[in-house]
Formats: structure tokens, C-alpha cells, sequence
């Protein structure tokens, strides 16, 4: 009954908004960039997905169960962890690796804080990073697409510790359609922007995160270059940021709910992710600062919460 | 006071990392392995067992108003004793606990069964809390120690047990590794035990 209790005055506007069309449409948004995954690295990514979203959905169904809660797996958000989660992956990890991350991600990071809503972390993230940290060779098993598996770095080695895009770097139109080695899911950049204006025209996510993000990013590697447009715009193409930006950045349950603190939440993102990029030990750092920033939200809200109309300052009696 | 009841408080009820969640430096610092959980456990449990000993036996000589500073005084004797040694019997151990030794004169458990329980109750009693407390703590860092080492390497005191097969899941032996393995465990211990005995 609490959800159809209204808490505010009136008048009120009635929204037909679920959890379920929002993920549904979370889903359909990366549809695109799921089979560019299939199309670039065959088999194999076919496979991590079945078993990513397999593993998600059962996990969600045994921890619901045990704890005693309404199954509820039809309302899409493991489906979209499980996606998420596979895009995450390079396509050379072995089978048992997904599972892992699976229940890990919506085991303990969604389901020990309370399920949907209440995780305060991405959980398709923090199991990415999970797994990175503890497997780092198997992380990182880059393959160039197509059947042979060829392996390869992502692009983003061509961009490490230099201010200029290197020799041989993948070249632009590459990188936008996903023809580069790097995780499942992230290669196309183009196809994820896709995905992300059907979310925005949707109304399931707002411009405002992916864009600062994305432009914050732009502007530290434009000024780090001393204002080399090719090199921002590799910077831009390549790695998670978009995936990051547009799917994981977004998650409603570990953002802050203040259109102005989702402003400085972004803008943590992309000093973070610039900050690791340059100067960092890794070549990637979206995982590692959509992470960080997810803690940081509770401070960041508290700050940026409105003020109650007609509020006065304390004065001192 | 009943010694089956102080016994029962060390080691279960009042367990001193699953219940009252004290020394949590070394609990989440040391138990990489079994074997660093099982020494830094039994230094813990020789410190306290000298500390509430001794000042169960000062009780009535201590003035109120100075008691931490004498109780950290005796603590810190036992500590340096222990390390000594450790240091000349099993120098590996002391290497590899290292700074964790010495800060075993911070750990809130020795100073707090001191406040609480040594210097309120006979001697006997303090001689057998120690023990307990000690035991408790011992336990729940190998335990602990033993699923990291386990998931994290693949063996439980150096002993080989998931074979060359299983991949290592590095993150169980790193930081980020303790906090997630403490905090399943006291969820397993709430759960499994904890509605046991109650």
C-alpha cells in the first residue's frame, strides 16, 4: 500500500512509471551496443551474456528466497545488471568468471543493502572493479575483434602517459563503431551514444551527468594536450567512459537526487576519471571514480538539498 | 561468579570480534593467512592473560584516578615481553605481524577486560577471563584468516587445498577483502550461532 500513499500537497500528477519500464528501457537503450559485442567478438560474447544475465536473474531469485522477500526478477533491474555486467567484461575471460561477478554484484552489493533502490554503489560496477582487482590478467585479456582472437591493448595505451595520440592507434571511425579491442561492450561509442539519446528522449535519464562528465573529461585532456582536439577526442571515444557515463553514472539508487548535486557528482566523476587517466597508475579510471563519487553522495545531497520555500536564516538571539 | 558463564561470554556471547567488535586494527590488518591470524590471536591471548592477571592482582593498590595509565603501563611490559620472544623463536611470525605487535598495547580489548573485568573481580576469575577473551579472539582470527587464505590463495595454513586449478581471488587477501569476509562472517556467526544458544 505505501507506494500509492502520496506525501506531498497537492496538486498531484499521477506518472505510470515502474521500476520495470525504466529498465526496460535501460535495456532496449543497450541493445545496440550488445550486438556490436556479438557482431565484433562472436561466440564467446554470446556466451558471457547468456551466462552474465543467467547468473544475475538466479542469483536475485536464491537471495530473495532466503530472505524471505517477494521474488521480484520480473521488474528487470538483475536483467540490466546482468547486461551491464557482460558489456563490463573483455571476451576472452573464462565462463566461471561472470558468475562470479554476478553474485557478487547483486549478492552482496544490490541484495545485502536492501535490493533495488538501496545498493549504494553500480553493482555491475563495483563487481567490474571486484574483478579487476582480483583478477587482473584475466581482466585484461584484450582481444582485437573478430574470430581469431588476436590479443591486443585497448586504445587507450596509445594515449598513457604521452600528450599526443601515438602511431598505429586505432583511427576514429574505428573507435566510434567499436572496431578496437577493449571490454564487450564498450568498443562502440557511437552505438552507446545512441542508446543514451534513447534514454534521454525517453526521459529515463537526464543530460545533465553524462554531459558534465563527458565535458569535464574533454576540457582537463584539451588542456593537458595544450589543446590537441585529436587527443581528447581519443580520449572521449575510447575505454568506459562512455558506457560509464551514460549507463552506470546514471543508476537512480547511487546518484544524488538534486539536479545541482548530480551536477558536482558528474563533475567528481570527471575530474576523478581525467586524474587517474593522466596521472594515474591505470590506463582506465571510469570504474574506479563513478565508484568513489557513489560514496560521496549522501554528503553530496546533504549539501545541495533545496531550500524549504520561505526559509529564513538562524538568527542569533 | 559461575567460570562456565565467564568461558561461554569469551568465546561466544560476548565474542570479542563478532560481538563486541574490538582490536579491529589487527583483525582486518593481519589475517591474510591462517597462520598470521593464528600467532597475532596467541600474542593477543599471552598479553591478556599476563595484563588481567597482574592487575587483578594490583586491583586494591591502584589509585582510581591514575588506573589507565598504570593498566597501559603493565600492558606495555607484557607486549615488549611477547615480542621479545617472538622475536628469537619464530622471527618469520614477528616479521611478517610486524608494526601489528607493538600496537597490541592499543588494542581495546586488553585495556577494556582490564577496566572491566580485572580490576573488579578475583583473580582466579580475571585468570580465566583472559584465557576466554584470548581464545575468542584467537578463533575468530583464524577463522577469519582461514576463509581469506582459502578464497585468496587457494590453501588454509600454507596447505595447498584447492590444487593449481583454482584461480586465486586476490581480493579476499587484499584490504577490501577483510572488511567483506568480517562482515559475512558476523552475519554466518549471528545467524548460525547466536540463535543457538539464546
Amino acid at each position: 500500500m505505501s507506494d500509492r500513499l502520496i506525501v506531498s500537497s497537492s496538486p498531484h500528477l499521477r506518472e505510470d512509471t515502474s521500476i520495470q519500464k525504466i529498465m526496460v528501457d535501460v535495456a532496449i537503450a543497450l541493445i545496440p551496443a550488445t550486438i556490436a559485442s556479438v557482431y565484433f567478438f562472436k561466440a564467446p560474447a554470446a556466451m558471457i551474456l547468456l551466462i552474465s544475465i543467467i547468473s544475475c536473474l538466479v542469483t536475485e531469485i536464491v537471495v530473495q528466497k532466503i530472505r524471505k522477500m517477494p521474488v521480484t526478477i520480473h521488474d528487470g533491474s538483475a536483467l540490466v545488471t546482468g547486461m551491464l555486467l557482460a558489456l563490463n567484461l573483455p571476451a576472452t575471460v573464462p565462463l566461471w568468471l561472470p558468475v562470479v561477478g554476478s553474485v557478487f554484484a547483486i549478492g552482496i552489493v544490490k541484495q545485502l543493502f536492501g535490493g533495488v533502490g538501496q545498493n549504494f554503489m553500480n553493482p555491475a560496477l563495483a563487481a567490474r572493479i571486484m574483478l579487476t582487482i582480483s583478477y587482473a590478467d584475466r581482466m585484461t585479456g584484450w582481444v582485437e575483434p573478430g574470430v581469431d582472437a588476436v590479443s591486443t591493448a585497448t586504445p587507450l595505451t596509445y594515449v598513457k602517459d604521452f600528450t599526443a595520440v601515438q602511431e598505429g592507434a586505432p583511427s576514429f571511425v574505428d573507435l566510434l563503431i567499436g572496431n578496437v579491442g577493449g571490454s564487450m561492450g564498450e568498443t562502440s561509442a557511437l552505438l552507446l551514444i545512441i542508446g543514451g539519446i534513447y534514454l534521454v528522449y525517453r526521459g529515463v535519464i537526464s543530460v545533465r551527468i553524462p554531459g558534465v562528465y563527458i565535458l569535464t573529461v574533454a576540457i582537463a585532456t584539451l588542456l593537458y594536450s595544450g589543446f590537441d582536439v585529436q587527443y581528447m577526442t581519443f580520449h572521449l571515444l575510447s575505454g568506459s567512459l562512455m558506457i560509464g557515463a551514460i549507463y552506470m553514472a546514471t543508476d537512480y539508487a547511487s546518484t544524488p537526487v538534486t539536479p545541482r548535486g548530480r551536477i558536482y557528482f558528474a563533475l567528481g566523476c570527471g575530474i576523478l576519471t581525467a586524474t587517474i587517466r593522466l596521472f594515474g597508475g591505470y590506463a582506465e579510471g571510469v570504474g574506479f571514480s563513478i565508484l568513489l563519487m557513489n560514496t560521496m553522495v549522501p554528503i553530496i545531497d546533504r549539501y545541495t538539498a533545496p531550500k524549504v520555500f520561505g526559509e529564513v536564516k538562524k538568527q542569533n538571539a | 561468579m559461575n567460570m562456565g558463564n565467564i568461558v561461554k561470554n569469551g568465546i561466544v556471547k560476548e565474542n570479542p570480534v563478532f560481538i563486541q567488535f574490538l582490536g579491529m586494527c589487527p583483525v582486518l590488518a593481519v589475517t591474510g593467512t591462517a597462520t598470521n591470524g593464528l600467532g597475532m590471536g596467541l600474542a593477543t591471548t599471552a598479553v591478556l592473560l599476563g595484563s588481567n592477571t597482574v592487575i587483578a592482582l594490583m586491583k586494591s593498590f591502584i589509585p582510581s584516578k591514575i588506573r589507565i595509565p598504570s593498566f597501559i603501563v603493565v600492558i606495555a611490559t607484557f607486549v615488549t615481553m611477547i615480542g621479545m620472544v617472538m622475536n628469537a623463536y619464530i622471527p618469520d611470525l614477528y616479521n611478517a605481524l610486524g608494526i601489528f605487535i607493538p600496537l597490541i598495547v592499543v588494542n581495546c580489548l586488553i585495556l577494556g577486560r582490564a577496566e572491566t573485568f580485572a580490576s573488579k573481580n578475583s583473580t582466579t576469575a580475571s585468570v580465566v577471563d583472559g584465557l576466554s577473551m584470548g581464545l575468542g579472539f584467537t578463533l575468530a582470527l583464524v577463522v577469519l584468516g582461514g576463509v581469506r587464505e582459502l578464497f585468496g590463495s587457494g590453501s588454509i595454513f600454507g596447505v595447498e587445498l584447492l590444487g593449481e586449478a583454482y584461480p586465486a581471488m586476490g581480493i579476499m587477501v587484499q584490504p577490501p577483502g577483510a572488511f567483506l569476509a568480517l562482515g559475512l562472517l558476523t552475519a554466518l556467526f549471528n545467524v548460525v550461532i547466536l540463535k543457538r544458544i539464546k
